[in-house]
């Protein structure tokens, strides 16, 4: 058994404009399962945040408890983590956010850590709109508790030791979409061509991103009859319509047929390119969205990509009005703007 | 691209930098575990079987399978491969068990073997336990060649020469020393079967320019007078001496001129330093002995005052390439330069010389006035003779005769069994996985980024006075034993089974230099350009599994793969494995 990844790397690695190869964005060895779909999940996060230039320290991960909520240790080794209790992820990151917006908000969580034990929290987040992405690595169980049935599993769906869910799921996707998040995209730990243009379309946005990306659990929840198997979501994966996520100031060079397709520019410049749109949906246009979803729920099948996309912008800071820069940075003088000032905001009560 | 096909042995062979660069095709890897398992006598027997002089090669091998190790490209510097062998030869117990002891059964097959270096005597090794009643001829007193006459003692102690000469020797075979083989007819008109021809190349090239005859009591022909010294016909040198040569054998002749009253002793060049013949290494002992060596320095003539040598002129010249890359030695214009020697070694270069064939027995000499010899069976236009070594195709390397003198045995046999010399036998091959348990490897597939260890020297005060002493101390065993363990296993081959994948990815995300990707068929050029990362290193091969159900293929690039074993240890349905490659080239006999 290895502990350690050897050091040794690829000697023509490409850079990014910060001169980091991905090894700038790799955490330690991961301790799960060999094959877990999370750790897909966790590579292309490393993707994406090398190929957007971030700067490590200048992104937060947070999770709560589950497989997926211990990916944090395996991605960003460079950044900052907190690794909260059980459902509470939520919470955290939203004290984390109110006191310092300066950083990007990657919340990793389980389906079992926001679908069952911290889905009063989940809800809270959404809709408040916090500045975040936060993505549900979705098995479908409790994979960490050795892979009980989790709230969205699906109705029907086996088990591995033979059991049949007689539960309906929770669709996080619609539940986010009604309660206003305005970035929803779903995707596949095996489709990595999907999920990283998706993760990084996530970063670019302002406001709550919600990624929930379908990862199966190979000890317990692969087998034949579960609905979230790879060979499962395979089968069933139809997308909204292909991402592709334009750099900044990049120009467009790609040829998309005329009437199939949709460009979104994103609040910080950047473009997501949108083509082979399926037929009735506009990205914009949430009944649309919320309508394809429930379209492919009932042909059984796993609708991938974006599915809505809202350009409002207007996040819990701006709602609330609050310090543009973190708290940390205020001095005295800022905090206690002295006798005068008191005296000129009691005058303001009288 | 086509699937690969690793059914045939010589891909995984091409994986196996080392081994498939050694000229021998010594088990490099296999070795050097059992040197970190302290298996030194086992370590010793798996070299004695592919190139026969362990304890020779540990210390003098040119070791070509050193700038193919694959930590080269992974790092910088590669495993201490040669240095490691030593180790083996260094510590090996017992070997009466592993080395056959005649007397063998006969066959009643005779065969001459002329000339006693490398190459004969691995004939001898080869053929002695099946039977052959074996004759060998050398002009020297005792056997082993160049290795016994040029390497000197400081590289090389004699009585590792003797114990290795003698393995062979003592398996029954009639050596005649002392004994000049001035025809071939001779030997043609009596009883043997065969007759191997292994006399080296063994005339030193001289410089013919002006002052040469005048003052020849003082100008040397370097290989002559190394084994002068050898012989101990020669014990003391000038205090000025001028060495005349770039390659190994001028490094050589000046480090011995050091050790025999050379103070000031000098080597000059005519190429820039860098594209000298020496391997890097003997430079640099060279100059650690203090022995300056002059680059881009073209001999003139040599200069005598009252009739003695006083020294020689240089011009000096600058190197200047065409645009085919072809060089030449431009002078810079410069005055020429004169330097002061009382005495001068020429070391530039070999040649064979067959006086003592003769042109009328129907042999064909080619427009060099060698003799044509085929490149796979050595054997010449006469079929009962064979050659190898340095008289078959020129001056090489011990390795290098090493193993032309096995492929060489190999035709022998073939012939006095009347069997057709171009069906040769295959290698002994075999696959076999390393799995020990979930995550449990019978290797150990940890990867340290240790750099390599320096081989200790005995002090260069001591050295320097007593031309016996032997100037490297060897690796102690601890060092060794860290040293081996940068070996990365390159034999314990990634094994892909397309059948069980399910393109999970996990294999893609653990491995640690970006080996494997899955992505749609193309060309090789376009694939190498859309991989994980870059497969720019064309020498090596791309493996390319069959169409998997998302109708991609898995591309794995061999060139900088760690055998880390990381990537079938994420598997989760063991799609990879580690397994085992042997390959031992085939031997006379097989
Ligand atoms: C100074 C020097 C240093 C070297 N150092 C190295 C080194 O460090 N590492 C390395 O790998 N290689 C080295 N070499 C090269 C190496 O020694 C040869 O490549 C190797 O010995 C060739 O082996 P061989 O069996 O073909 O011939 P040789 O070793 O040359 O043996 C030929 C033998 O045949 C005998 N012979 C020749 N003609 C007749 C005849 N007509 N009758 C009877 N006997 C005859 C000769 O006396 C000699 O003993 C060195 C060479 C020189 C000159
Ligand atoms: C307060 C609390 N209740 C219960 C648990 C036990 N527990 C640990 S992980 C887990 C479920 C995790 O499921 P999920 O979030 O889907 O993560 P997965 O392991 O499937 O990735 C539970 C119930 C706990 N750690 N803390
Ligand atoms: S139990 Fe399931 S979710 Fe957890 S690491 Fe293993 S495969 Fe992944
Ligand atoms: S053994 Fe596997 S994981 Fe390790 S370097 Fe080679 S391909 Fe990559
Ligand atoms: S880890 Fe195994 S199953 Fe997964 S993609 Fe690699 S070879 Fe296939
Ligand atoms: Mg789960």
């Amino acid at each position: 058994m290895s502990f350690l990844r050897p050091k040794f790397r690829h000697p023509h690695l490409p850079t990014n404009e910060l001169g980091y190869t991905t090894t700038e964005y790799e955490g330690s060895l991961s301790t799960l399962c060999a094959g877990c779909g999370h750790d897909s999940i966790s590579a292309a996060i490393v993707q994406a945040c090398f190929e957007m230039n971030i700067e490590p320290h200048k992104v937060a991960k947070l999770s709560g408890i589950g497989c997926s909520s211990k990916t944090p240790a395996y991605f960003l080794g460079n950044s900052h983590g907190f690794n909260t209790v059980h459902g509470r992820m939520p919470s955290v990151a939203t004290g984390a956010n109110l006191a310092n917006r300066d950083l990007i908000y990657l919340g990793v969580s389980g389906d079992g850590d926001t679908a069952s034990i911290g889905m009063g929290q989940f809800v809270h987040a959404v809709r408040r709109n916090l500045n975040m992405v936060y993505i549900v690595m979705n098995n479908g169980c409790y994979g960490l508790t050795k892979g009980q049935d989790s709230a969205t599993a699906d109705r029907g769906s086996k088990s591995k030791a033979g059991s049949v869910n007689p539960f309906e799921s929770i669709d996080l996707c619609g539940l986010a979409l009604e309660l206003g998040a305005s970035f929803v995209g779903q995707s596949f730990s095996g489709d990595k061509e999907q999920l990283i243009p998706l993760i990084k379309a996530a970063m670019s946005h302002k406001g709550f991103a919600f990624v929930n990306v379908i990862s199966p659990c190979v000890t317990f929840n692969n087998n034949v009859g579960s609905t979230k198997s790879y060979d499962y979501v395979r089968q069933h994966m139809e997308a909204t319509a292909t991402v592709d996520f334009v750099p900044m100031m990049t120009e467009i060079t790609a040829s998309y047929e005329q009437g199939s397709d949709a460009t979104i520019s994103m609040h910080d410049g950047t473009l997501l390119h949108l083509h082979k749109l399926a037929d009735g949906w506009d990205p914009s246009d949430k009944l649309s969205a919320i309508h394809a979803l429930q379209h492919a729920r009932n042909e059984a099948k796993v609708l991938t990509g974006l599915i809505y996309y809202s350009a409002d912008g207007h996040e819990l800071h701006d709602v609330l009005n609050s310090s543009e820069r973190p708290l940390n940075s205020l001095r005295q003088e800022e905090l206690c703007p002295g006798v005068a000032k008191l005296e000129e905001i009691n005058k303001g009560l009288r | 691209m086509q699937p690969t096909n690793t059914k045939d042995p010589e891909y995984y062979h091409k994986v196996v930098d080392c081994q498939y660069a050694c000229p021998a095709h010594t088990p490099v890897p296999e070795y050097i575990r059992l040197i970190a398992a302290e298996k030194y006598t086992e370590a010793y027997i798996v070299n004695w079987e592919s190139n026969v002089f362990p304890g020779v090669l540990g210390r003098t091998c040119d070791r070509p399978c050193e700038p193919a190790c694959r930590r080269v490209r992974v790092e910088e510097e590669p495993v201490a491969i040669c240095r490691l062998k030593r180790v083996a030869a260094d510590n090996k117990g017992d070997l009466s068990h592993y080395i056959p002891q005649g007397p063998f059964p006969s066959n009643g097959k005779k065969i001459a073997l002329i000339g006693g270096g490398p190459a004969s005597l691995t004939v001898a090794r080869d053929l002695a336990p099946l039977g052959y009643e074996i004759h060998l001829f050398d002009e020297q007193p005792a056997g082993g060649g160049m290795m016994r006459t040029q390497i000197p003692s400081f590289r090389l102690p004699i009585s590792v020469l003797e114990e290795e000469v003698g393995f062979i020797l003592n398996m029954g075979i009639h050596t005649q020393f002392l004994t000049y083989v001035d025809s071939l007819k001779s030997v043609l008109e009596k009883d043997y079967d065969v007759v191997f021809v292994g006399t080296g190349a063994p005339r030193g090239r001289n410089l013919d320019i002006p002052g040469r005859d005048e003052a020849a009591a003082h100008i040397h022909i370097g290989i002559d007078w190394l084994q002068s010294v050898a012989f101990e016909h020669t014990a003391s040198i000038g205090k000025n001496v001028i060495v005349l040569g770039g390659g190994n054998t001028a490094m050589d002749c000046c480090r011995t001129a050091r050790r025999l009253g050379g103070e000031n002793v000098k080597v000059l060049v005519r190429s820039p330093f860098k594209e000298m013949k020496a391997s890097p290494w003997e430079k640099e002992d060279a100059m650690h002995e203090d022995i300056p060596i002059l680059d881009n320095h073209v001999p003139v003539s040599f200069v005598l005052e009252n009739g003695t040598l006083t020294g020689m002129m240089f011009e000096i010249v600058h190197a200047v390439y065409d645009s085919n890359g072809k060089r030449s030695l431009v002078p810079t214009g410069e005055p020429h330069v004169f330097i002061p020697a009382d005495d001068v070694l020429i070391a530039i270069g070999q040649e064979n010389s067959f006086p003592w064939i003769e042109r009328d027995l129907g042999m064909e000499f080619d427009k060099w006035d060698m003799p044509v010899v085929d490149e796979k069976t050595y054997q010449s236009t006469i079929p009962k003779v064979f050659f190898g070594g340095d008289a078959a195709f020129g001056p090489k390397n011990i390795i290098t005769a090493v193993a032309q003198a096995h492929q060489a045995a190999i035709s022998i046999d073939l012939y006095c069994k009347e069997s057709v010399l171009t069906e040769r036998p295959h290698p002994m091959v075999n696959l076999v996985s390393q799995k020990m348990g979930i995550h449990e490897w019978s290797y150990d597939s940890m990867v340290t980024i240790d750099q390599r260890f320096v081989v200790p020297q005995a002090d260069k005060k001591l050295t320097l006075c007593n031309r016996k002493m032997e100037v490297e101390l060897g690796f102690d065993v601890a060092t060794a034993w860290k040293e081996a363990e940068r070996c990365l296993n390159c034999d314990i081959q990634t094994v892909f089974r397309e059948p069980l994948c399910i393109e999970c990815d996990a294999c893609v995300d653990i491995c640690p230099t970006s080996c494997i990707t899955f992505t749609t068929n193309g060309t090789e050029a376009e694939l190498r350009s859309r991989l994980k990362a870059p497969a720019l290193t064309l020498s090596q091969d791309l493996l390319v599994s069959d169409v998997l159900p998302t109708k991609r293929v898995m591309v794995k690039d061999e060139d900088v793969c760690l055998h880390c074993g990381l990537c079938a240890e994420r598997c989760p349905t063991a799609a990879w494995d580690m397994q085992l490659f042997s390959y031992n080239t085939a031997k006379a006999g097989a």
